[in-house]
């Protein structure tokens, strides 16, 4: 597992979306998703994803069945809802503009001013 | 989330709330089994799998609390949760909660009698339609609300700012329904009295100002609901039909609604009588007499008129009154008052009790709270592990606190409801309770919604007061801490704890509370040991009022003679005389006195007002008044004899500088006439225990005859046989007056109501104090003693004796005892000082009191710390070792 970097807040909405945009999955599911999409980089308490999948979920950007992991243990089951989807978009579009914000300032150079 | 949805999902999840906790759980439960499951495939055996998944998830209750907050749930379920929990916490520990809501339903339940007085004598106005715009017209020099009936007519005639003005007095007449007159008391009311207080009649009509054509020209009654309901059956009839009041025929017109009680708070008349048949209802004519002053008048102010306005007005009518008719009136001026309360005579001293038991109420709750503060936090304390593992578990602190504080809260409201319950029954009795015989005095005092709303508005405040004191216990829990050591209040025990300062402070209230009782108490005693000037002992006294019979002015000095005689007459009767009204009764009479070289009698001239008493021969022997020289009335002294007096010390004293200087010395009375004073009889008290002393001055009934009438009868073989022989003596005689037989210490309970209902209530107020200290000291005193009990049993294996051992466990709770109830002396002597308005010969610096106080609270911590120390003695080392 290499460096791992402290999840900044409000950034756990967004992940949990995208996870799930990639098709449903279970709270543990999504851990481990996150766990893969980030390379192992965003360290999240295990307990903390249920909180903000519970909020998601009354906010209506998340809807949630009960349905059989695949080695066949009870699991709920989350996916993305049409508000979802959407707040996905703009959200990740609000993200990359201020990725792309942050990174032109820092690379910043004296000579460039 | 728009609302309406919002509030679905709180009633969904409020309604479901087992299920969705039961989901919950079922989530987190798979979670970690998946968790498990990818560890046991790693290698990992099954059941360390299991504990490391657990281990990696967290804090899981905090992570459940979160997502119940985060699925809306918040504020009504957790509350709806906490409430459940606090329920069972405190059904677990019965004895503490009885404790603490028996303790709180004192304080709540003191407060809410208090208040109910309050809101009954003060907050609330004449019941009345406007009551509270309603004013009373006093005079301005001495604030006394009597108005002559002459007085009464220009006022209302000449001011501009009421908008109507009514007169009324209270009086007494023999009403006759069917054949026996009974005395009842009544108002005497200007015919505009219903009119201007906009009373509307429940059955039949009311008098009204057109019925008025002069003296004597309404014979008209108005029956209280109270009185047509007893005498006359509920007759809807009624109106139109004829009784006899005085033995002239008056038609009863009307019933006042129920809830009219007239418009004094203490009294509730039988019925209403115009004031223009003064002389048939009274027995003399005082209306055109314009120092006779008894009238009280009320009436509301015009709109938008202030009472400075109105004060302003009435003084300008004042000082026409002055100068138009300046031997009556002189130096007249007038002030507004509530109604309600006789103005300012029985207002300001009963504002003045209602506001001392209100403070002294109120420090009641506020030792309650102490002593439920130190339970509460004592418990906090015993409950360390609890909030430590529930810390350990993810709970956030605000949530321990606000646990706590629901507790506290509950507690509350259940000390809340068990005070308001007792309250009521005993405020229902007050209510009814009719302190002086044979006169309608009391004072309903019945709760209302804002008695409610304040009780319980008080228990809120209470319990947050009390549930706030653990807080910073809890807010310093440590978990880690708190599992390692077990225990953290050996650390604790050397220092000055907030507990300490809880119950110390709980003491001085205490303290301050029996103080006071124990001075009201010590002022009732010395005031019934006081001198009088008369013997209520061994005497009788029968009160008729002539005129009842219908008897002719000139027949009635004859009248009282024959039944003097017929009474003198009964075997065993040492004295007997007569007296037109006894002294500490209910209602007086004074007059102005000048000296014998007075030509001008106007207001500013008076030598002395002196309280005023006509007496028969006889009267001072049955009384047992001392002569001090001189002689007392005799039968010489007749209508055609030059005017006699008898006087106290204290008129001699004031009119002649010198008692030696008065006895033959003359004085002169309204209208000029000279008296010449015969006798100098001992100084009494006349209108209250409380009084400095007063001049008074005893004519002959002869020369100043009355037709209210006080035998009083002195005998030497006891009461009890008395009354009866009095009774068929009088019987006999076939007067057809009505009589009230009764002794005369039965009769003077009118003077001591004020002063016994004082101590009464300072009594009880005490009692309760010395519970509340009794119960935060056996707290205290037990807490300590369990938690140092092992310490304790290992001091008595080492060989502590007896002596060491009860200091060790309870010096500390004396020590507070002491600084208690030395800091509560003093606060409680400085606070008597007030009492003495109320309470005769109050004295703060009373060896008796200091001596009392002392003793008083030494024994409460004997009798409070005794279980504790038996328990403390009785600690078995082997016992304990073994517990633990």
């Amino acid at each position: 597992m290499g460096e791992q970097a402290q999840i900044l807040p409000g950034t756990l909405d967004l992940l949990i979306l995208k996870a799930v945009s990639l098709g449903p999955l279970h709270g543990y599911g999504i851990l481990l998703r996150i766990g893969q999409i980030s390379g192992s980089a965003l360290e999240i308490e295990q307990g903390a994803l249920y909180p903000a999948l519970f909020r998601l979920v009354r906010q209506g950007l998340l809807k949630a069945n009960w349905g059989t992991s695949e080695n066949n243990r009870k699991a709920k089951f989350y996916e993305l809802t049409a508000g979802g989807r959407k707040r996905l978009r703009e959200e990740e579009d609000g993200w990359n503009r201020l990725a792309a914000a942050m990174a032109a300032a820092l690379s910043a150079r004296p000579e460039e001013i | 989330m728009r609302l309406p949805s919002y509030l679905r999902s709180v009633a969904g999840r409020f309604l479901r709330r087992e299920d969705v906790a039961e989901e919950m759980e079922q989530e987190l439960r798979a979670h970690i089994a998946l968790r498990a499951d990818d560890l046991e495939r790693e290698g990992m055996p099954r059941a360390q799998a299991e504990r490391r998944a657990r281990v990696e998830f967290g804090a899981r209750e905090r992570y459940k609390e979160e997502c119940h907050q985060a699925s809306g749930g918040t504020g009504i379920e957790s509350l709806f949760k906490d409430v459940r929990y606090a329920f069972r916490m405190l059904r677990k520990s019965p004895g503490f909660t009885l404790v603490a809501i028996v303790t709180l339903a004192l304080g709540i339940g003191a407060n809410a009698i208090v208040f109910s007085l309050l809101n009954a004598l003060v907050l609330r106005p004449v019941n009345v339609p406007h009551g509270g715009e309603l004013y009373e017209i006093e005079q301005g020099r001495d604030h006394a609300p009597s108005q002559s009936y002459a007085d009464y007519l220009d006022l209302r005639d000449r001011n501009k700012s009421f908008d109507g003005l009514a007169a009324y007095e209270i009086d007494k007449a023999g009403l006759d329904i069917d054949g026996t007159p009974a005395q009842t008391f009544f108002y005497e009311a200007s015919g505009n009295y219903f009119d201007v207080l906009g009373v509307k009649p429940y059955l039949g009509r009311f008098f009204h100002a057109e019925d008025e054509h002069g003296y004597n020209s309404a014979p008209y009654l108005v029956l209280s609901y109270s009185l047509w309901q007893t005498r006359f059956h509920a007759d809807r009839n009624i109106a139109g039909r004829v009784v006899l009041v005085n033995k002239f025929a008056y038609t009863v017109l009307g019933v006042a609604p129920p809830d009219f009680r007239g418009t004094e708070l203490f009294f509730a008349p039988a019925f209403w009588a115009p004031m223009v048949d003064d002389e048939q209802l009274n027995g003399f004519n005082t209306l055109p007499n314009r120092g006779n002053r008894g009238k009280w008048l009320v009436g509301p102010l015009k709109p938008g008129v202030t009472p400075a306005q109105a004060t302003a007005d009435l003084n300008s009518v004042a000082a026409y009154l002055a100068k138009t008719y300046p031997s009556d009136d002189d130096g007249m001026s007038f002030a507004l008052t509530k109604p309600g309360l006789v103005g300012d005579m029985l207002g300001a001293p009963v504002h003045a009790f209602v506001a001392g038991l209100m403070l002294l109420s109120g420090l009641i709750l506020l030792a309650a709270c102490a002593n439920l503060g130190s339970l509460f936090s004592a418990r906090a304390a015993d409950r360390w592990r609890e909030v430590a593992l529930r810390l350990a578990l993810g709970s956030t602190r605000a949530r321990i606190l606000r646990q706590l504080l629901t507790e506290a809260v509950l507690v509350s409201l259940g000390g809340a409801t068990a005070g308001i319950a007792g309250s009521i029954v005993l405020l229902r009795w007050l209510s009814a309770w009719q302190p002086i015989p044979d006169v309608p005095v009391n004072a309903p005092v019945n709760p209302d919604l804002s008695t409610y709303a304040v009780a319980v508005l008080l228990a809120l405040i209470s319990g947050l007061l009390f549930g706030i004191v653990p807080v910073r216990q809890v807010l310093h829990a440590h978990p880690y801490q708190a599992i390692k050591a077990g225990s953290n209040t050996l650390a604790a025990s050397r220092r000055v704890t907030l507990r300490d300062v809880l119950l110390a402070l709980q003491i001085a209230v205490c303290a301050v509370l029996v103080t006071s009782s124990l001075v009201a108490v010590r002022g009732m005693i010395r005031s019934l040991q006081s001198n009088f000037g008369f013997d209520p002992h061994d005497a009788m006294q029968v009160n008729t009022d002539i005129d009842m019979g219908g008897y002719k002015l000139e027949q009635r000095p004859a009248m009282q003679r024959r039944l003097l005689d017929a009474v003198s007459a009964i075997p065993g009767v040492t004295a007997a005389g007569y007296t037109d009204r006894i002294p500490l009764n209910i209602g007086w009479s004074d007059s102005y006195i000048y000296a014998d070289s007075t030509t001008d009698y106007k207001p500013s001239n008076i030598a002395a007002d002196a309280m005023d008493y006509s007496v028969s021969p006889g009267y001072f022997e049955a009384a047992g008044t001392a002569l001090r020289a001189g002689r007392t009335i005799s039968w010489d002294d007749s209508k055609d004899a030059p005017m006699a007096a008898v006087v106290n010390q204290e008129f001699a004293r004031k009119l002649f500088g010198r008692e030696q200087n008065a006895m033959g010395g003359h004085f002169k009375i309204w209208g000029g006439k000279r008296v010449q004073v015969v006798g100098i009889v001992e100084d009494g008290k006349y209108k209250t225990l409380s009084e400095d002393p007063q001049p008074a001055v005893f004519f002959s009934i002869l020369q100043a005859p009355s037709s209210d009438t006080w035998f009083i009868v002195r005998s030497s073989r006891g009461t009890g046989e008395l009354g009866p022989a009095i009774e068929r003596t009088l019987s006999g005689m076939n007067t057809g007056l009505p009589f009230i037989i009764s002794t005369w210490d039965r009769e003077l309970g009118t003077a001591l109501f004020a002063a016994r209902a004082a101590s009464l209530a300072l009594g009880v107020l005490g009692a309760l104090g010395a519970m509340l200290a009794l119960t935060g000291i056996f707290g205290l005193g037990a807490y300590t003693v369990s938690r140092r009990l092992r310490e304790l049993g290992i001091r008595i294996a080492l060989g502590a004796r007896r002596k060491q051992v009860l200091r060790a466990a309870l010096g500390r709770v004396f020590r507070l005892l002491a600084i208690g109830s030395a800091a509560g002396l003093v606060l409680g002597l400085a606070a008597t000082r007030l009492l003495s308005f109320i309470v005769y010969q109050a004295s703060p610096r009373d060896p008796f009191v200091l001596a009392g106080v002392v003793a008083t609270m030494l024994l409460l911590g004997l009798l409070a710390a005794w279980v504790p120390a038996m328990r403390a003695l009785r600690a078995d080392p082997m016992l304990l070792l073994r517990e633990e």
